[in-house]
């Protein structure tokens, strides 16, 4: 069931052409990704969705809402976390939560909120003295306490060190798990990989591809390589037909589409042959991405 | 949810929203200090120290010789407090809040980002009132400050002068493009204020011509009419209007110009 449809949405700031032509669908409970460079069009269109902007032309459905007539109804089953939103440096963390919880008609309870969020030995402290990670569960945390049941993410884990971007991956799977639908805007692959569901990947204000890592890295993907060390010698004609061969130094390297790991793996095995020192090139969601996006003017 | 509901959550919001900000407010020591505490500690110690605080304001003037020095600044400190939240701690605590995102923020709740301009604006307001009755009630019990000779118009020349202060704060708050653009703004329309308004020369010493600029600025007017309404003055129409003219003009340029992002 989709929680949210957007069709055809435009929008254009002056001269700049922002989101030139985006449709996709977010279905219930799932977390989707929305994946493109810096300047794509991903805030712009988010905001659109979360009713801060106003499209041009196009339509949006939010839980059968309209973000710009039915503003006040989107805010209370919408949460929103901004890109690069701070709060009063001197404010307190339990402060900031049930502040925010009183905005709300039935509001998560605070405590239990930042507990999950890993914030309870936080809830003393000012948002002035919290970690680059923990300003940002913070941020979640105020998108999640009026119980949304659509919760946009933008560029969550930007800024991040490697390990709280980790911790903060556990946390947005966590908020899954609580039944709520998830829009991630990311820039980063891994990250779209790890947690998405499904993926729409927008480029230059449009929609590139959509579908799950692996559709899309599929779909990218010309061939894959596979490069072993057979054996024992492989009897002329076994692997003919399967891939583009080639030998150096006895290794073998085999280039092919669809099936060609399996198959070949397949072939040898019917000829008593364990590929030695196998390995295997599979496109990642990055190497889809510079595929299926144009290439930036540097 | 039925609108009457929605509009007791707001109220609720409202106030805590106020409370909050209000705790946000005490939590920056000197800009606590200079709103609430700086217009009384001036006028004590100006009183306690300066030899001129006892003697006639001015022996040549039927009026001003009736009063003494420090009765005769008092207006200045008044207005210098008013200044002090209008022009400075207000407009650079909502830039600061734009320039931050918090005001984007509170527009994806159900509580629109205007209700913390509402805060702000109660939160200085509150600070400035006890600011004054701090000031006045120091000044009268310590250095023998008079009390107003017309008190009503005193009430209505800082009733006015808190207006034109504000709008203008507020024009500041909505062109400044960041927090540190506030402040340069602010610091520099404060300065430039209290030297019109008479803190460290008073105006009745200063050139004429520097007088009659003094008196179309907000804080020159403001200073003027309550200066007026303390001595016992006639009563100060043009200054008023002045400070009406500032209101008029400033809440509109501020609304139309102002950001949320």
């Amino acid at each position: 069931m989709s929680v949210i449809q957007v069709e055809n949405l435009h929008k254009r700031y002056g001269g700049t052409v922002a989101v030139d032509d985006v449709s996709l669908e977010v279905h219930r409970g799932e977390i989707f990704g929305v994946l493109g460079r810096n300047g794509a069009g991903k805030t712009t269109t988010v905001e659109i969705i979360g009713g801060l902007r106003q499209a041009d032309s196009g339509t949006v459905r939010v839980l059968g809402l309209d973000p710009q007539k039915d503003r006040e109804s989107l805010r209370q089953v919408v949460g929103l976390q901004l890109q690069e939103s701070q709060l009063q440096p001197k404010l307190v963390v339990r402060e900031a939560l049930d502040l925010y919880a009183s905005f709300y008609p039935d509001p998560a309870d605070p405590a239990q909120l930042l507990d999950e969020l890993g914030l309870a030995d936080r809830a003393g402290a000012r948002f002035e003295q919290l970690s680059g990670g923990q300003k940002q569960r913070l941020s979640v945390a105020l998108a999640l306490v009026g119980n949304p049941q659509v919760a946009i993410l933008d560029e969550l884990t930007t800024g991040l060190d490697p390990h709280a971007r980790r911790d903060t991956w556990e946390v947005v799977e966590r908020i899954r798990d609580r039944g709520v639908t998830i829009v991630l805007v990311t820039h980063f692959m891994e990250e779209a990989e790890r947690l998405c569901d499904r993926i729409a990947l927008i480029d230059a204000g449009r929609v590139a591809a959509t579908g799950t890592p692996a559709e899309l890295v599929a779909r990218a993907t010309a061939e894959q390589v596979l490069r072993f060390r057979p054996s024992a010698p492989v009897p002329l004609g076994v692997l003919d037909g399967l891939g583009a061969l080639t030998e150096r130094d006895g290794e073998l390297e085999v280039r092919g589409r669809d099936n060609v790991v399996q198959d070949v793996l397949v072939a040898l095995a019917q000829h008593g042959i364990r590929p030695e020192n196998l390995r295997l090139e599979q496109s990642s969601l990055e190497d889809a991405f510079v595929a299926l996006t144009t290439p930036v003017e540097v | 949810m039925s609108s009457t509901s929605v509009t007791a959550s707001l109220t609720g919001a409202q106030a805590r929203l106020t409370t909050v900000e209000a705790r946000l407010f005490l939590r920056e020591p000197s800009g606590a200090f200079f709103a609430i505490l700086f217009p009384a500690v001036l006028l004590t110690v100006l009183g306690l120290v300066m030899p001129w605080a006892d003697l006639p304001f001015n022996d040549q003037d039927p009026v001003l010789s009736q009063i003494n020095g420090i009765t005769g600044y008092a207006p200045t400190v008044l207005a210098l407090a008013v200044a002090t939240v209008g022009l400075s701690s207000y407009p650079q605590t909502i830039a600061g809040y734009r320039g931050r995102g918090v005001l984007k923020r509170l527009s994806t709740t159900p509580v629109p980002p205007s209700r913390i301009l509402v805060a702000q604006v109660l939160v200085n307001l509150a600070a400035l009132l006890v600011a004054a009755v701090l000031m006045y009630v120091l000044g009268v019990t310590v250095v023998d400050v008079a009390a107003p000779a017309q008190p009503l118009v005193l009430l209505l020349a800082f009733l006015l002068t808190v207006l034109a202060a504000f709008a203008v704060g507020s024009v500041i708050a909505a062109l400044a493009p960041n927090a540190a653009a506030a402040t340069a703004w602010g610091m520099t329309v404060y300065f430039v204020s209290l030297f019109f308004a008479g803190v460290w020369l008073p105006l009745p010493l200063m050139p004429d011509v520097v007088q009659t600029i003094a008196g179309y600025t907000p804080l020159g007017a403001g200073s003027e009419a309550l200066a007026a309404a303390w001595y016992g003055q006639p009563f100060p129409t043009t200054s008023l209007l002045v400070l009406v003219a500032w209101t008029v003009v400033g809440v509109p340029v501020a609304a139309r110009f102002f950001r949320w992002s």
